[in-house]
């Protein structure tokens, strides 16, 4: 660095304590040091991460209705049948025979429509988590199919 | 913020005399890299980590082909855009489904040079929705939708040559331009094969109207003007009480066409072109024009088959101005004009004289005027040329060396840049009066300022777009790299703020305030209304199907594996046909997929996208493929084998994945 570099360096420094010691400045100057002006600005990414969970109340089971399980099991095939199979052994993610009965049908319909959340907050999750190594892909599907997918599970 | 006065008024006084002692020094190039930047600049510019940037900045790649996307202030790189030159990383040019963007008349052509990125408007606006730009080399006009930062249309232009002033819009976007930059022979092939000699006989110009469908994006030429023999360069559109109007500079009326740097340079003015675009709408309207040889391609990307389109159009309908008085008149203008930039208000038209030493502005009023009393000094080529004294509102004297161009802030004030005198110069477009200026390290070509070419400047920055950095950089051998330099011009003085490097030459560049942008983002594809012809809706749907020698791959990809991911049966001599289906549905998954021996480049998949990998192999054994974007900590094991066996191999064709419960 330059002498007269230094120099300028240092009276910048000097400025700047002056500035932070100013008092009475105005409210935009009173933030840290290389604090930007875009607090309005969202982070990006870990979207769904705040999303309400669904409790045992939402969710209600009575008899199998097999038109919503074909529906269910249609989507399957486009968007689960990849990495969950239909017998107990694991894939990518756990086989789905039995589901319903080892899992809660709220707990199953988070995971589904509220994967981040649950990979995020969920014990149980994160525990799946450790043996798949694959974090489970939202695969953004409505409640309604998301629903339609669990009465499917619960024909296996 | 708070400034100690002292400091201020400290800085000011040796920057002033900087600029006073650079400017008075021959070669008017400023010399150091050291400048005194303020002391919160850094503060400025910092974006905190986790948060987004207030401006994207979409800057033309130039040589490249392609368009760079920039958060501002922090300068950070976020994207490029392939638009008119092929991309290995994405697989634009490679993948089957995207060799038809590039398709021409000319055939396939993998590059381009592309200049001027223009975004469309809303009411003399810019609304957030698409970026224009265009390609110089081989003339052609992209539109980038800003949902999907892709490149989602692109036209050829016929009978240009050289599509420099372009791709201008006019406030809703019924148009944008695309004028000529040399001048050439047109129509059928006896009219075109003449000699270079014959340049002020047998040569024209041409300026082109295209319309993009407000749905769709698809591109045609609504109109094609022929103008008299010259160099367009720039242009831009009238607002406010100019609309209707389209103002084009051109250069080289001495008609030359050898040695431009020296024959090109003899006339002491040459000329604004201003069009009266809503009447040549009214005469095409009325079938006044007649259609014209010129074969030219529109290719257009469809989301729904995630493939291109293309439309071949044998003939333009062209206006010839000689048959239409009021259609185009010329406005003199010192001297090889480059910019032609028209004020927020639409009242005055800046023509930046590339080699004049002072900013001639025009008033549109009297302009008007000039027209309605016929003062007129003559014609060129047997278009009226207007009084320059009769159409000017006045010069800003001795601004600097080189205007180039020119934009505004909503405070009545116009910020030109100056390549010869390395600067940018801030002015008061009213009173014609320099209020500041700067020096830029170093050659500014074009500038920007948020919404700076609108009715509706947002202001806040000017960003200066170098030709050159020398010495500002660590250095990486013989070519350097090329620089942007960010000023806040919040305050009375323009103050540098941030130096940052560009991919390719960033020729201009526009910016928008990112909550225009970021509500349009399509954040995947919806598997379901994936119309791809040889989509796999499912692993279900995964096959292998040969048809003669092309064997037929129906592939899926999903965290972490490829289905089908073992093939065998295929036979040297066949063209295998990967298309690949990324079954996610969620942001920010993409797959690739490569496989060895491919002779073009990886795929990049979407989620919910399909697209197709050309392979042919050429040696008997077992080939591997694997996914080339990391997606989840088993990425490593996404991967698969190809068996090909000789020609005359007996091995039956089949794919699958083996799974450790396969029977279920």
């Amino acid at each position: 660095m330059s002498t007269s570099t230094k120099r300028i360096a240092i009276a910048m420094m000097a400025l700047s304590l002056m500035a932070a010691c100013g008092g009475g400045s105005d409210a935009s100057s009173a933030g840290p040091p290389g604090a930007p002006t875009l607090e309005k600005e969202s982070a990006g990414g870990g979207e769904g991460s705040k999303a309400k969970l669904l409790t045992e109340a939402d969710v209600t089971l009575g008899d199998i209705d097999a038109g919503m399980a074909e529906k269910g099991k249609t989507t399957y095939d486009v968007k689960c049948q990849a990495c969950h199979s239909m017998g107990e052994n694991r894939v990518v993610g756990p086989g789905w025979k039995g589901v319903t009965t080892r899992r809660k049908p709220e707990w199953i319909m988070n995971m589904i429509v509220n994967t981040d959340a649950m990979l995020a907050e969920d014990p149980e999750a994160q525990r799946q988590l450790e043996q798949c190594l694959v974090r489970m892909p939202n695969q953004n599907l409505s409640m309604e199919e998301a629903r339609q997918v669990l009465e499917f599970m619960r024909t296996l | 913020m708070k400034r100690p006065l002292l400091f201020t008024t400290g800085t000011l006084t040796l920057a002033g005399l900087a600029f006073v002692l650079a400017n008075s020094l021959p070669g008017c190039r400023p010399t150091t890299t050291q400048t005194v930047v303020t002391g919160d600049a850094a503060s400025k510019v910092y974006v905190k980590p986790g948060t987004h940037d207030e401006f994207y900045n979409l800057v033309s790649g130039g040589f490249s082909g392609q368009l760079a996307v920039y958060g501002l202030p922090s300068g950070r790189l976020l994207r490029e855009v392939p638009v008119f030159s092929v991309d290995p990383e994405s697989g634009y040019g490679y993948s089957e489904e995207s060799k038809g963007m590039l398709m021409t008349s000319h055939g396939f052509i993998p590059w381009d040079d592309s200049h001027h990125p223009e975004m469309s408007q809303t009411n003399g606006v810019p609304d957030g929705k698409w970026c224009f730009i265009n390609g110089n080399n081989t003339p052609r006009i992209a539109l980038i939708d800003l949902g999907t930062f892709r490149t989602h249309s692109i036209i050829e232009i016929p009978n240009s040559a050289g599509n420099h002033s372009s791709p201008f819009t006019t406030g809703n976007s019924e148009y944008v331009v695309a004028g000529t930059r040399f001048s050439v022979p047109m129509g059928e092939e006896a009219q075109r094969d003449v000699p270079i000699s014959s340049y002020k006989e047998t040569f024209k110009g041409t300026v082109s109207f295209i319309h993009p469908e407000p749905e769709t994006g698809r591109m045609s030429i609504a109109f094609q003007i022929v103008t008299p023999a010259v160099d367009f360069d720039l242009s831009h559109a009238g607002k406010g009480p100019s609309e209707g109007w389209f103002f084009f500079s051109c250069y080289n009326t001495e008609q030359a066409y050898s040695l431009l740097e020296v024959n090109a340079s003899q006339r002491d003015k040459d000329f604004i072109m201003a069009v009266n675009w809503k009447m040549a709408e009214q005469l095409a309207k009325e079938g006044k024009g007649k259609r014209v040889a010129g074969k030219h391609y529109s290719n257009w990307w469809n989301d729904k088959t995630h493939s291109s389109e293309t439309t071949v159009i044998d003939d333009v309908l062209q206006l010839d101005p000689k048959e239409h008085p009021g259609l185009l008149y010329f406005m003199p203008c010192p001297k090889s004009p480059h910019g032609c930039d028209v004020d927020p208000t639409g009242k005055y038209i800046v023509g930046s004289g590339k080699l004049a030493a002072l900013i001639p502005v025009f008033s549109f009023e009297k302009m008007q005027k000039a027209i309605a009393a016929n003062e007129v000094e003559g014609d060129f080529a047997g278009i009226p040329v207007l009084k320059y004294e009769s159409v000017l509102h006045g010069e800003v004297k001795k601004p600097g060396l080189g205007p180039l161009h020119t934009e505004f802030d909503a405070n009545g004030n116009a910020y030109t840049s100056f390549f010869v005198s390395s600067e940018i110069v801030k002015w008061n477009v009213e009173k014609l009066e320099v209020v500041d200026r700067v020096p830029t390290y170093y050659s500014i070509g074009h500038l920007c300022v948020p919404g700076g070419d609108s009715k509706q400047p947002w202001g806040k920055y000017v960003i200066a777009y170098n030709k050159i950095t020398k010495d500002r950089y660590l250095p990486t051998g013989p070519e350097l790299t090329q620089s942007a330099q960010l000023y806040s011009i919040d305050g009375d003085k323009m103050e540098l703020l941030l130096d940052f490097p560009t991919t390719g030459e960033p020729h201009y560049a526009q910016a928008i305030p990112a909550d225009l942008v970021k509500p349009r983002e399509v954040k995947f594809f919806k598997i379901e209304e994936n119309q791809h012809p040889y989509v796999a809706k499912g692993e279900k749907e995964s096959r292998v199907e040969r048809k003669g020698n092309e064997v037929h791959v129906w592939m899926t990809s999903i965290r972490s594996h490829f289905a089908p991911d073992n093939i065998e049966g295929i036979k040297l001599g066949d063209e295998v046909y990967f298309h690949v289906t990324n079954l996610e549905q969620d942001w920010d998954v993409p797959h690739g997929f490569a496989i060895k021996g491919a002779a073009n480049a990886e795929l990049l998949i979407m989620p919910g996208e399909t697209q197709t990998l050309k392979w042919v192999p050429t040696r008997v054994g077992v080939w591997p493929m694997y996914c080339t974007d990391f997606c989840s900590a088993l990425h490593q094991e996404m991967q698969g084998y190809v068996r090909v066996s000789p020609a005359n191999s007996t091995v039956p064709l089949k794919g699958e994945t083996v799974s450790v419960d396969a029977g279920v």
